[in-house]
């Protein structure tokens, strides 16, 4: 059937079952498509052609969409078969044979974006290999953000569609914040469960702004299309550019202002809006 | 694998502190055309480790005359980004393999894709 067509993962490691799939013309028009909008949330500057990384590869389809948008591009994909596919079809991007999960072996600062299609998901199975899922999630992720320049976006098209791929993505999301990333879930045509799309957009080294899903304007106000993580080690500030109300961020910005003003401010210290005991 | 991809290329085996550059032993080198970008190789200058490439293009015996040191005023220098391009994207890495210069441990190219592939003890 098409849905388990769609899913392979469930069944057989990457390296067996990749090959099996995407190539019915459909599937392509499909890939193309999310490749395409991966692209354009990537957020790239105007007119200026960019380094850019392709996690899970494949046989090159969305790095086709990469060099028709004047980019360049690596390749990593941890199946043979499908890279010597890539190579028949003599893509522009250069391959490399990896595991995600073994880490992104590329010197900090490396790369303007990322953009991966369908890939993620295998970085959730358990199967033969000793580390668990959120230790290989974890080192993906952290090689990955070093890997990127700050300022870049790494974007990743998902399936989150049953509960078994919802609890994924709680640990896909965990280990994305825990390795420094910002970002959330962009969510495409979210009242048609046909061309309905998530998109995880992360964001290395600032906050940004998340950009909206297609088809928001006809969707249902109870429908969310986008859903907000703020990690821990970044501080958010609200739509306006300001900062939280009462926050350490607040309290430093109010005391400059104080002091621009001309009064007596205490200095900052390291306890300057630290939460205090309760006091009873 | 083209002289841009490895020059960003490090081993990312467990435990090994500079992994970089990886030497390139190739048995098998191409030169092929591709279309001339000068924004681009502009754009990536600033972030090449410039001696790794001096380094790479003399083990492929394509240094031709890349100077040792980076010209000032490169991004106007029409001649000099020429020479950028051909040795980071022209250039390519058939056959061979990357050696990491702390372990020795070496990692095969084929058909110009470098196995990175890591061994379970190496995670």
């Amino acid at each position: 059937t098409m849905s388990s067509c769609r899913r392979p993962e469930h069944s057989a490691p990457p390296e067996v079952v990749s090959v099996l799939m995407l190539h019915s013309s459909r599937m392509i028009e499909i890939q193309t498509q999310m490749s395409e909008r991966a692209v354009e949330l990537l957020n790239l500057p105007e007119g200026q052609p960019c380094f850019l990384l392709d996690v899970g590869c494949g046989s090159g389809l969305s790095g086709d969409s990469l060099s028709e948008g004047g980019h360049y591009w690596v390749g990593v994909d941890i199946s043979t078969a499908m890279l010597d596919v890539a190579i028949d079809r003599e893509v522009e991007g250069d391959l490399l044979l990896g595991d995600m999960g073994q880490g992104m072996p590329f010197r900090p600062g490396t790369f303007d974006g990322c953009i991966s299609i369908s890939a993620l998901q295998w970085l959730c199975n358990a199967d033969k290999r000793t580390h668990s899922p959120p230790k290989r999630l974890y080192t993906f992720f952290s090689t990955l953000y070093s890997s990127l320049s700050r300022g870049s976006r790494a974007v990743f098209q998902l399936y989150p569609e049953n509960s078994e791929q919802v609890k994924n993505l709680t640990l896909i999301t965990a280990q994305a914040m825990r390795a420094g990333f910002s970002g959330g879930m962009v969510v495409d045509y979210p009242n048609s469960s046909k061309a309905k799309k998530f998109f995880l957009c992360l964001f290395a080294g600032v906050t940004g702004v998340l950009p909206k899903g297609l088809g928001s304007e006809t969707s249902d106000k109870a429908v969310s299309n986008q859903v907000q993580y703020s990690g821990q080690r970044c501080r958010f500030k609200n739509m306006k550019g300001k900062s939280v109300k009462k926050g350490r961020d607040w309290i430093l910005e109010k005391k400059e202002r104080r002091r621009r003003q001309g009064r007596e401010v205490r200095a900052d210290t390291k306890y300057t809006g630290r939460q205090r005991r309760p006091h009873f | 694998m083209k002289l841009l991809t490895h020059n960003m290329l490090t081993s990312h085996v467990k435990g090994v502190i500079k992994g970089y550059p990886l030497l390139i032993k190739a048995t098998e080198v191409k030169v092929n055309e591709v279309e001339f970008n000068p924004q681009f190789v502009s754009r990536m200058i600033p972030k090449l480790e410039w001696s790794a490439l001096v380094q790479a293009a003399e083990e492929l015996g394509q240094r031709q005359d890349l100077p040792s040191d980076l010209v000032p005023d490169y991004e106007t220098n029409e001649e000099f980004l020429k020479k950028v391009h051909r040795v980071l994207l022209e250039v390519e890495v058939v056959e061979g393999c990357l050696q990491c210069p702390e372990s020795g441990r070496e990692f095969p190219i084929s058909r110009g894709i470098p196995n990175m592939l890591l061994n379970e003890d190496e995670v």
